[in-house]
């Protein structure tokens, strides 16, 4: 399952930096977002994964029973995911905006502010 | 418990949320951000203090200890900035009730500089580095608003690079905390350090180390990341442009100073040359750039770059006094840096444009203007007895103390060429006739412009930090040496945050 994810994972970021690269402004937020669920993807593989397995405590005891699923990085990555929603809901705007203003989706064409 | 410590957090988000509440009144608006200002300085003076009698200021937030909760610390270095950090937010409060233009205060312009501001000081003091993932995010999204507030073309133009490039960085960033955990299982940065210091250092932990290099050096504007700067600072409003100037990319430089010397400590000869190389190669294409620009903001930012490099210089050398310059750079450098943004504005305001074929005579006719941008500039290129003298010399002397003569005779280069850039600067927009055709009616003050006290009143403010840093070098230097000499032994730091173990 590890390597699968691995595999996943690798093949994510590649294609995420491959949008990027391009000129389009909307594959460049595409890119962005399959970057993102790249990292989040990661975190979770990293940091081992267990199959079925809740922590959960027995009532009663103090402490779970037998090896459990870490809970730290799935909080980890839902709080990624909400940052990730909001900073990329606000770049689908900004492509929109510079699409209205610039009147072409070419990054190539916005050299304004280049050297 | 020490609750003062989460005040410089606590006083901008609260003063953001209050300036939403009266979203229709700008009039209140600018009172609530002014004072809010005062508070944060206020309360990073007060920080200031604390960690100066008792080294370091703890709390666990929810009472849940480390390394399980999030802990929010500050050491003298996090102290500096958050009262820098005060002192760049209420020069800019100040600048923007009357700089701010309406239109721009009716869409949020005061909330989100409060937003910002509280991402800032929560960069500043987070001890826990998931925590500081989102103080960074906080920071940026505010500063994505911040960056396109107007909606203008070249606005629209850096911001996409501005907010791609920081995307970026901030997945690489979430990618190496999450490898990071996968390999000590803990967010806390006390407790990294401490577990790395006991794990066999194998490469892995180099990989880590450049990822956050490369994350952070992309918010740092080091080099070869550096180029989302250039393309976006000279875009936003004056005021957009100063608060960025003075704190966004040291906030990257305070994240390197933090990881470079707690975390990442095993293998100083492999990462630490890394960042050397890295250091130069910054100085120089920075000033490089700014040789080659004729647009007032644009060298003024392309500058940022090329002192981030000594800030970065001053890390690599990882020597005490190479740590001290390195602290005294950062603190002269905000100061300097908002202040030439805020003098391009007035210049801007008096003249219509940034371009310095299009400025000139302003010292003819505004003597007092061109001393105030004299001092600062003169302190940017290093000349004695000004703050950037001080701050040129502790980091250079260090780089000569460990022969790193390369790196030293790059750093003494770019000072020349600083002087070089801002001699330019002096030349057309204050010496220079007014060139024909630009209306100068402003300049010579035949017609008057009552705001213009006020604009000016942050600027002198700052040429008087900057003097005084020059002028007052040593209680100064002292307190960049006791920062210094808490970063060099991070094991005082972690025992603060983990508290004493058996």
């Amino acid at each position: 399952m590890e390597s699968l994810m691995a595999y996943v994972i690798g093949v994510l970021f590649a294609a995420a930096i491959y949008m990027m690269l391009r000129r389009s402004i909307v594959k460049l937020v595409i890119g962005l977002i399959i970057l993102s669920n790249a990292a989040n993807l990661l975190i979770f593989a990293v940091s081992g994964m267990t199959r079925g397995a809740p922590p959960l405590i027995p009532e009663g005891a103090a402490v779970p029973l037998g090896p459990v699923a870490d809970p730290l990085p799935q909080a980890l990555i839902l709080t990624a995911i909400v940052i990730a929603f909001g900073v990329l809901a606000f770049a689908v705007v900004l492509i929109h905006r510079a699409y209205e203003v610039v009147g072409n989706d070419d990054l190539d064409q916005m050299q304004d502010t280049d050297t | 418990m020490n609750p003062e410590v989460v005040l410089p957090i606590i006083i901008p988000l609260l003063a953001g949320a209050l300036t939403l509440a009266f979203w229709r009144s700008t009039f209140y608006q600018r009172w609530i951000t002014l004072i809010a200002a005062v508070g944060l300085l206020a309360a990073g003076v007060s920080l200031l203090q604390s960690t100066r009698e008792s080294g370091y200021v703890v709390m666990q937030m929810g009472g849940w200890q480390a390394p399980f909760g999030i802990t929010i610390v500050a050491d003298l270095l996090s102290a500096i900035m958050i009262v820098l950090t005060g002192i760049i937010g209420l020069a800019i409060a100040i600048y923007s009730m009357v700089a701010t233009p309406q239109r721009h205060q009716q869409f949020g312009y005061f909330p989100l500089m409060h937003l910002l501001l509280a991402g800032v000081a929560g960069s500043f003091l987070a001890g826990d580095i998931f925590n500081l993932f989102v103080w960074f995010e906080v920071m940026l999204l505010a500063s994505f608003a911040l960056l396109t507030l107007g909606g203008e073309r070249a606005q629209m133009e850096g911001a996409i690079k501005y907010v791609t490039l920081n995307l970026f960085s901030s997945a690489i960033f979430l990618s190496a905390i999450g490898l990071l955990y996968g390999m000590v299982g803990t967010l806390n940065m006390a407790d990294i350090g401490d577990k790395l210091s006991q794990v066999e250092h194998t490469g892995m932990v180099n990989v880590l180390a450049l990822m956050f290099l490369i994350s952070f050096g992309i918010k740092a504007a080091a080099f070869p990341l550096f180029f989302w700067l250039p393309a976006s600072y000279h875009t936003p409003l004056v005021g957009v442009s100063a608060l960025f100037a003075g704190l966004l990319t040291k906030v990257g430089v305070y994240a390197l100073y933090r990881v470079y010397t707690l975390i990442f400590i095993g293998d100083t000869g492999y990462t630490h040359t890394i960042l050397l190389w890295i250091a130069a190669l910054t100085m120089l294409t920075g000033v490089l750039g700014a040789a080659a620009q004729f647009e007032f903001r644009r060298i003024l930012s392309f500058h940022i770059v090329s002192q981030i490099g000594y800030m970065l210089l001053g890390l690599a050398l990882f020597t005490p006094l190479a740590i001290i310059g390195g602290v005294f750079y950062i603190m002269h450098h905000i100061i300097v840096k908002t202040n030439l943004f805020l003098i391009s504005g007035v210049v801007y305001r008096l003249l219509g444009s940034y371009d310095l074929k299009q400025l000139g005579g302003v010292y003819k006719h505004r003597p007092g203007i061109a001393v105030l941008f004299l001092i600062p500039a003169l302190s940017l290129a290093g000349l004695p007895p000004l703050s950037g003298f001080f701050a040129k010399f502790l980091v250079i002397r260090a780089g000569l103390e460990v022969e790193a003569w390369v790196a030293t005779a790059v750093a003494l280069l770019v000072g020349l060429l600083t002087l070089y850039s801002m001699i330019k600067i002096w030349a057309e927009v204050f010496w220079k006739q007014v060139p024909e055709g630009v209306d100068s009616a402003l300049l010579r003050g035949q017609k008057s412009d009552r705001s213009l006290w006020i604009l000016l009143m942050p600027i002198i403010g700052l040429n008087v930090c900057t003097l005084y840093i020059g002028l007052n070098g040593q209680p100064i230097y002292e307190l960049a040496s006791d920062a210094a000499d808490q970063l060099l032994n991070p094991s005082a730091y972690i025992e603060a945050v983990l508290g004493e173990r058996s």
